[in-house]
């Protein structure tokens, strides 16, 4: 991940109760405890497999399905503007 | 800390549903826990709400209005020059502006002090200008068309297609979508603000205001950026949010660099979708949302009266992001005598 991208993401705020704001838009999201978590991890830099190994470690979750429910939630975050419409792990 | 204990006049007291700046420049100003000063309010009429503001001014004046000319409005200073210490004043108010601009050296020989632009600064900043200066500065503006009378406003209809924004020159905007509404919202305005209108291009986006001052050297001593969150129908904030997008600051020193802007400015801008950044209009003034800069760590009123008086403001800190404002009507109840006393004499007072 780029740094110029890292450090974006580094100033997204997100509570406990998974209020987003984005400080660079002014624009807020609300997202449950699975986004707060991903977004918290690509927050950290980490990428897709890292992503989904410690959802798989917190989280009840099907297998064939996770990956394809981080990638939904990553388009989420570029239509919220939140990661860039060109982002790729 | 800074203490300081200067007097000072600050105008825009109408704090109405179309808020002037004077409340939210005075509510910075008490909040320094340095200021140990006096604030005197100035206003044009006497049912402009601050002057009822009893909390946050210790005396407030009648002036007379921009249009009876700049020499009114000097004697009346001077008055109350001689009866109160008044050692400085941040007018507020774009109509007002040039008249206090040319009055500057007089007021500065008889004590009072202002941190205004020149008077060649604040017409390149001018709506009618807009084309000018963001061509000096590199910055993207909307299509803009100025119109002094409806056959030219039939014209330029036929050249920026509907929907536009007709602004007036001082204030007011109306978004128009077919000739009906054009030519009556030119009618209003003209009628409200005089000539000429602005055409200018509608464009969509999210929009943003930059509060900022300029030192007159070409540098920015402080300034934070605000989204709006919340508009009343007339399209003022009722809400906002600090953010911190370095492109809006970036706009404001190059703004700075450029005109060597002298005081308070306010920069509308409007990012589009492919993140491109209009500059829609600069007012040469405080905003109405003044106060929310004390929230987000720069109290920028206090920067300007400390730059008219001659003292070096100190270095502020990064605006805090994410700081809101959310604005209130409350009614403030008023004993009738000081509604006598504001139309008999002219003045008021408190302390």
């Amino acid at each position: 991940m780029d740094m110029a991208l890292l450090n974006r993401l580094k100033d997204i705020a997100i509570s406990d109760s998974g209020f987003i704001f984005d400080p660079y838009s002014g624009a807020t999201f609300n997202t449950n405890e699975t986004g707060r978590f991903i977004l918290q991890l690509l927050k950290e830099g980490n990428g897709i497999d890292a992503i989904q190994s410690e959802i798989r470690n917190h989280f009840k979750t099907s297998e064939e399905d996770l990956r394809s429910d981080i990638y939904e939630f990553i388009n989420l975050l570029k239509e919220a503007q939140l990661l860039p419409k060109n982002f790729k792990f | 800390m800074d203490r300081f204990e200067w007097t000072i006049g600050v105008t825009g007291l109408n704090a109405t549903d179309n808020p002037g700046p004077g409340i939210s420049v005075i509510r910075s100003l008490r909040a320094h826990p340095g200021f140990n000063g006096k604030i005197i309010g100035l206003a044009y009429h006497y049912l402009d709400p601050g002057l009822y503001a009893s909390d946050l001014i210790d005396s407030a004046y009648l002036i007379p209005l921009p249009s009876e000319g700049v020499q009114s409005l000097r004697q009346r200073l001077e008055y109350i020059k001689t009866v109160t210490d008044l050692s400085m004043l941040i007018p507020t108010l774009d109509s007002e502006m040039s008249g206090f601009i040319s009055l500057e050296p007089e007021l500065r020989e008889i004590g009072i002090r202002m941190f205004l632009p020149t008077q060649q600064q604040y017409d390149i900043r001018s709506k009618i200008r807009l084309a000018e200066i963001c061509e000096k500065t590199g910055f993207d503006y909307p299509q803009t068309r100025i119109v002094s009378d409806i056959e030219s406003l039939f014209q330029v209809s036929a050249e920026i297609s509907f929907p536009y924004m007709l602004k007036g020159i001082f204030y007011g905007a109306s978004l128009v979508k077919t000739m009906d509404e054009a030519s009556m919202a030119f009618h209003r305005t003209v009628a409200q603000w005089g000539l000429p209108v602005i055409i200018q291009e509608f464009l969509i986006g999210e929009e943003y205001d930059v509060l900022a001052v300029g030192d007159g050297k070409g540098e920015i001593v402080g300034g934070l950026s605000m989204k709006k969150t919340s508009l009343t129908d007339k399209g003022k904030g009722w809400a906002g949010v600090v953010v911190n997008n370095p492109k809006f600051l970036t706009m404001a020193e190059t703004f700075c660099q450029v005109t060597k802007w002298r005081g308070p400015f306010e920069m509308e801008i409007l990012k589009t979708k492919d993140e491109r950044y209009f500059l829609i209009e600069i007012n040469p003034r405080f905003p109405a949302w003044t106060y929310l800069c004390v929230g987000a760590d720069q109290n920028l009123p206090v920067a300007v009266a400390q730059l008219a008086m001659g003292v070096k403001p100190q270095s502020l800190p990064e605006s805090k992001a994410g700081t809101m404002f959310v604005r209130i009507s409350l009614e403030q109840v008023v004993k009738i005598d000081r509604l006598e006393e504001i139309i008999s004499k002219g003045e008021i007072h408190y302390r």
